[in-house]
């Protein structure tokens, strides 16, 4: 019968409307600015620094040790670092310059990726409004640090597994130089 | 719509000229279509893009083989998983790269429910140009939708996921997010399509405006060099998966739908059907999970600092467009020498200004829908 296919498919169009009041497999709406977004832990939206707090109200330092290995693999080219200097002009294991220009970075996380540190990872926060595009989008140092309670927050299992990872790093590096110490004579320089 | 010139013509009396894009809500993305029109009927149709060029080619011959992966992601973003492994797969061949058996299944689940998402996607889009405003549209989406969250709470990201690596993916994926897709998968996404094909695939109104319309004979869809759904709605078997046999495909058992007319409707029949096997494919997939071998990366596989030796490789893949193919030549140094992608989409649009001579302008725009593009891929 002509009209058949149509009634037919009018019927499947009142079943979604009438179960779009009860039924949440077909109502699936958001209400975004309402209520707040809800975001997976392993979301990953810009880039941030991780800092290790002794306790909650100290400052923390940096975990990143200037290696500039996600310079180096970052696809568009969008962080620059500078390892800082002492006095004497030689290079220390930290950054002076850390900047991450995030209108260009895409989000891709291969920084969070290569760096040997766990020192950056990918960041939730991704309401960023900004009335200019040139200097408020160059994230300094100051702006990209951020406590490792933080990521601790926002993405809880991958926070205890880096923190696993470097305790056991740092052990293990204890050990060598335990061992190599060990096997030095002690004249021999 | 604009006018552009008009022709004199003894026969038909004046011809119009109308440059349908590129910004137009049925051109799907920056596309335009330059029309010579007799009455309502086409004579002529030039494709015009190249809107949305972004050098991507040149940018990954610049760039280490690792960081060209995120820039796959922005090729065909309705299914970045696959052109994602399509990429790898390039690399994998040229540096001759091993994949472990679980890694292997693992990106099958993750290719076949890119392909359901391009095509769920797809579904809907192609019967919103059709003008039945929105409703299935909205249904198609929100099924999408479920998907790209499980994307999303997988990779981080709902498109732009970046998952695939040489040798591997980037992590491994969680025993409960395998059985919530695989939920998802016959509960809530069979009755989609079941929902689906209740709704239109036999309605009167859809059957009267697709079918014979818009019909692409099979020796010219094989001399355009048509591939994917596309083809096979021509009625020519030929899906890559089954010729080139590339990853364990040939481990599962599915059906490659194949058309009988050429037409729209056929087009449209072949991604409901293809939907409903690429289903199947995951459920095998998930059950040889249980057994297989390694993990999900083969721990010896480089990808930082990755230099394959000099050489070249060409690796293609069924992606839900078609064959998306990547040519890489290697001068032995990080950064691959040449960088050349086959795009599906590009390559099925040649034959677009053939299957709508003839036809009228309405239903161009509904053939334009059933060939499936996106610019990103088309432009690059
Ligand atoms: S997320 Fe990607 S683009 Fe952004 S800084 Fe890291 S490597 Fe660069
Ligand atoms: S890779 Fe890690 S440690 Fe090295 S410079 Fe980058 S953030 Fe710092």
């Amino acid at each position: 019968m002509l009209g058949a296919g149509i009634i037919k498919g009018l019927r499947i169009t009142a079943r979604n409307l009438i179960g779009s009041y009860h039924d949440p497999n077909r109502l699936t709406t958001q209400q975004y600015p309402e209520e707040p977004a809800r975001l997976p832990a392993n979301y990953r939206n810009f880039p941030f620094l991780v800092l290790d707090a002794p306790s909650p109200d100290e400052e923390g330092t940096l975990r990143c040790i200037a290696c500039k290995m996600c310079e180096r693999e970052c696809p568009p080219q969008c962080i620059r670092i500078e390892a800082a200097r002492d006095e004497n002009g030689k290079l220390q294991r930290r950054p002076k310059i850390f900047e991450i220009d995030i209108s260009i970075c895409m989000g891709c996380g291969i920084c969070v990726e290569v760096c040997p540190e766990y020192s950056i990872e990918m960041d939730h926060h991704f309401e960023v409004v900004e009335t200019e595009r040139h200097q408020s989008l160059l994230l300094n140092l100051q702006r990209l640090s951020k406590p490792n309670a933080y990521f601790h927050q926002i993405n809880p299992n991958k926070a205890t597994a880096s923190d696993k990872a470097i305790a056991e790093k740092k052990q293990k590096a204890a050990e060598r130089f335990a061992t190599t110490k060990a096997h030095t004579p002690k004249d021999s320089k | 719509m604009n006018t552009l010139s008009t022709e004199q013509d003894d026969v038909h009396g004046e011809l119009m000229e109308i440059s349908l894009g590129p910004h137009h809500p049925s051109t799907h993305g920056v596309f335009r279509m330059n029309i010579t029109l007799d009455g309502e009927i086409v004579v002529k149709l030039k494709p015009v893009f190249g809107y949305l060029h972004r050098n991507h080619e040149k940018i990954a011959e610049g760039n280490t083989y690792l960081a060209a992966i995120p820039y796959t992601d922005r090729l065909d973003y309705l299914c970045s998983l696959t052109n994602n492994w399509a990429y790898v797969h390039a690399v994998e061949t040229l540096a001759a790269i091993a994949v472990p058996e679980r890694a292997e299944c693992l990106r099958i689940i993750l290719g076949e429910l890119a392909r359901i998402a391009n095509h769920a996607c797809l579904v809907g889009f192609l019967l919103n140009d059709l003008g039945t405003s929105f409703t299935p549209l909205l249904y198609s989406l929100r099924e999408r939708e479920r998907m790209l969250d499980l994307i999303e709470e997988l990779t981080g990201s709902r498109m732009m996921c970046n998952f695939f690596r040489f040798g591997g993916l980037r992590s491994d994926i969680p025993e409960d997010w395998l059985q919530r897709l695989r939920t998802y998968l016959e509960g809530p996404f069979a009755r989609f399509l079941d929902e689906q094909d209740a709704l239109l695939s036999g309605n009167e109104i859809l059957l009267a405006r697709t079918q014979g319309v818009g019909i692409l004979p099979p020796a010219l869809a094989v001399q355009a060099g048509i591939t994917g759904p596309m083809l096979r709605a021509s009625g020519v078997p030929y899906d890559i998966r089954k010729v080139d046999q590339y990853s364990l495909y040939k481990r599962f058992e599915y059906k490659v739908p194949i058309g009988a007319h050429g037409d729209t409707y056929d087009r449209y029949m072949m991604r409901m059907l293809e939907m409903r096997e690429s289903v199947k494919i995951i459920q095998q997939a998930m059950d040889a999970l249980k057994n297989a071998q390694g993990s999900h990366i083969d721990p010896k596989a480089r990808n930082q600092g990755l230099r394959p030796k000099a050489g070249e490789a060409y690796a293609r893949m069924e992606s839900p467009k078609g064959e998306l193919g990547f040519h890489l030549v290697s001068d032995g140094s990080a950064k691959p020498y040449r960088f050349r992608i086959r795009p599906p989409s590009l390559i099925n649009l040649t034959a677009l200004e053939d299957i709508c001579l003839g036809q009228t302008l309405a239903d161009t725009v509904v053939i334009l829908g059933s060939v499936d593009i996106v610019l990103g891929e088309v432009d690059r």
